[in-house]
């Protein structure tokens, strides 16, 4: 028997877990996007993004699961709740030597994550949980500029050359192979869908599809059907990728976890 | 709740004016309206904040800056200082004298109004010209947009909308 309090902090852990990961990924682009007002904008929403990871993590700390910062940092990858999506890398290379990494995957998963992150923070508005309530009407206001942008990017894309058409259409194939667990609960399903928390799998879906179809159809593209996941991260399933990726961005938190920035 | 001592609201209220946006020094916390509410019990202070961004890495100097303005006061023995999202900050909370303050700095005070596709609209913050064009609705920190000016030719920023209803 899952009680409130463990339904509700499964839920903040895939909440804060996936907004940490999508801006630590963007995180890496800094300084590489394709032009420079492009590099001013995704990594201010980055920042944006990475605060409202922060935001969860500290809900989660005044419910006793631990100091924000460790949660962050020191949880090894079975315990993170994030969708696989979140943590997929952004393409071949490493950022501090050659990265190789694709735009137009970038800005696929990042419109697609926004819309999906666009109707949690809707319903969470309603949450049963106040405080988490509180922080998603907040949220809000910022997401508004993030799913804007995404969605501008995703359009005019998709709207121009042939090539570019090819590299998203290619992107939107990859995005969606990692697309199956980003409405799943995992095996919280049932406690967090009683609970009022937030709305089941099956409306967000519904809402998420609602939202897109008007923006695919303009384009004369159908919105592609979410697989049922291979591997599922909110029941800790991660890929390699994530190991990696936990390794850097906590590297220098380890050195010293007293520290205060 | 008694106050014994002089300390006031209105003391409180004075030190905050010189806590200064560590960004923009023409403007207070107060001026942006960031400061929901102050209580006095006997000589210690609690000042509540609230956040403009979320991920605004200048909340933590904020934070510090107001003890230390706070503190100051001779009468104050303990401050503390409290972020909070309800009511949510809003860019309709900056105050008339925060426009002032803003409009100094080269930075458009946050429009009033949106369009009805959500779009926004502001004057030169230079030349005060309509002539104006979106060049980045991101910018510098989290609440800003860089826009440019056709009349005067001058690049400059504005202070990002938000609303409740976004």
């Amino acid at each position: 028997m899952t009680t409130h309090t463990e339904a509700l902090k499964e839920l903040l852990f895939q909440l804060a877990d996936d907004d940490f990961l999508i801006s630590y990924r963007g995180s890496e682009w800094l300084g590489l996007a394709p032009h420079i007002e492009e590099d001013v904008a995704s990594s201010s929403i980055t920042q944006d993004t990475m605060g409202h990871a922060t935001m969860y993590y500290n809900l989660l700390e005044e419910l006793g699961a631990g100091n924000a910062d460790a949660l962050a940092h020191l949880r090894p990858s079975a315990e993170r709740r994030n969708s696989i999506l979140a943590e997929r890398v952004n393409g071949e290379g490493y950022y501090m030597e050659t990265p190789i990494y694709d735009w137009a995957y970038a800005v696929v998963r990042n419109y697609f994550y926004t819309q999906a992150k666009r109707v949690k923070i809707d319903s969470l508005r309603e949450s049963s949980y106040a405080p988490l309530a509180e922080g998603a009407v907040k949220v809000s206001m910022e997401l508004h500029y993030h799913l804007m942008h995404w969605r501008t990017w995703f359009t005019q894309l998709l709207s121009s050359t042939d090539e570019a058409k090819e590299r998203m259409n290619k992107a939107i194939q990859l995005v969606m192979e990692d697309f199956g667990d980003i409405f799943s609960y995992g095996q919280y399903k049932e406690a967090i869908e009683s609970e009022g928390l937030i709305a089941s799998e099956d409306e967000l879906t519904k809402s998420w599809l609602a939202a897109l179809t008007p923006v695919f159809a303009s384009l004369g593209l159908e919105v592609p059907k979410i697989p049922v996941p291979t591997k599922n991260g909110r029941n800790g399933e991660h890929t390699e990728e994530l190991d990696a990726a936990i390794a850097t961005l906590s590297e220098v938190y380890r050195l010293d976890v007293e520290a205060v920035w | 709740m008694t106050v014994l001592t002089p300390l006031t609201n209105e003391s409180i209220y004075g030190a905050l004016m010189n806590v200064k946006d560590p960004e923009i020094d023409t403007v207070s916390i107060l001026d942006l309206g960031m400061v929901e509410n102050v209580t006095v019990e006997g000589n210690d202070v609690k000042v509540v904040l609230l956040p403009t961004f979320l991920g605004c890495p200048a909340l933590e100097i904020i934070k510090k800056n107001t003890v230390e303005a706070v503190q100051e006061l001779p009468e104050v023995s303990e401050v503390e200082v409290e972020f909070i999202f309800s009511p949510p900050w809003t860019s309709d909370r900056i105050t008339e004298q925060g426009h002032v303050g803003l409009r100094k700095f080269g930075i458009a005070p946050p429009p009033r109004h949106f369009e009805e596709d959500g779009s926004w609209h502001v004057d030169c913050a230079y030349c005060g010209s309509t002539y104006v064009t979106m060049d980045n609705i991101f910018g510098p920190t989290a609440c800003r947009s860089i826009l440019y000016c056709k009349s005067c030719k001058n690049v400059f920023e504005a202070m990002k909308p938000v609303s409740t209803l976004m």
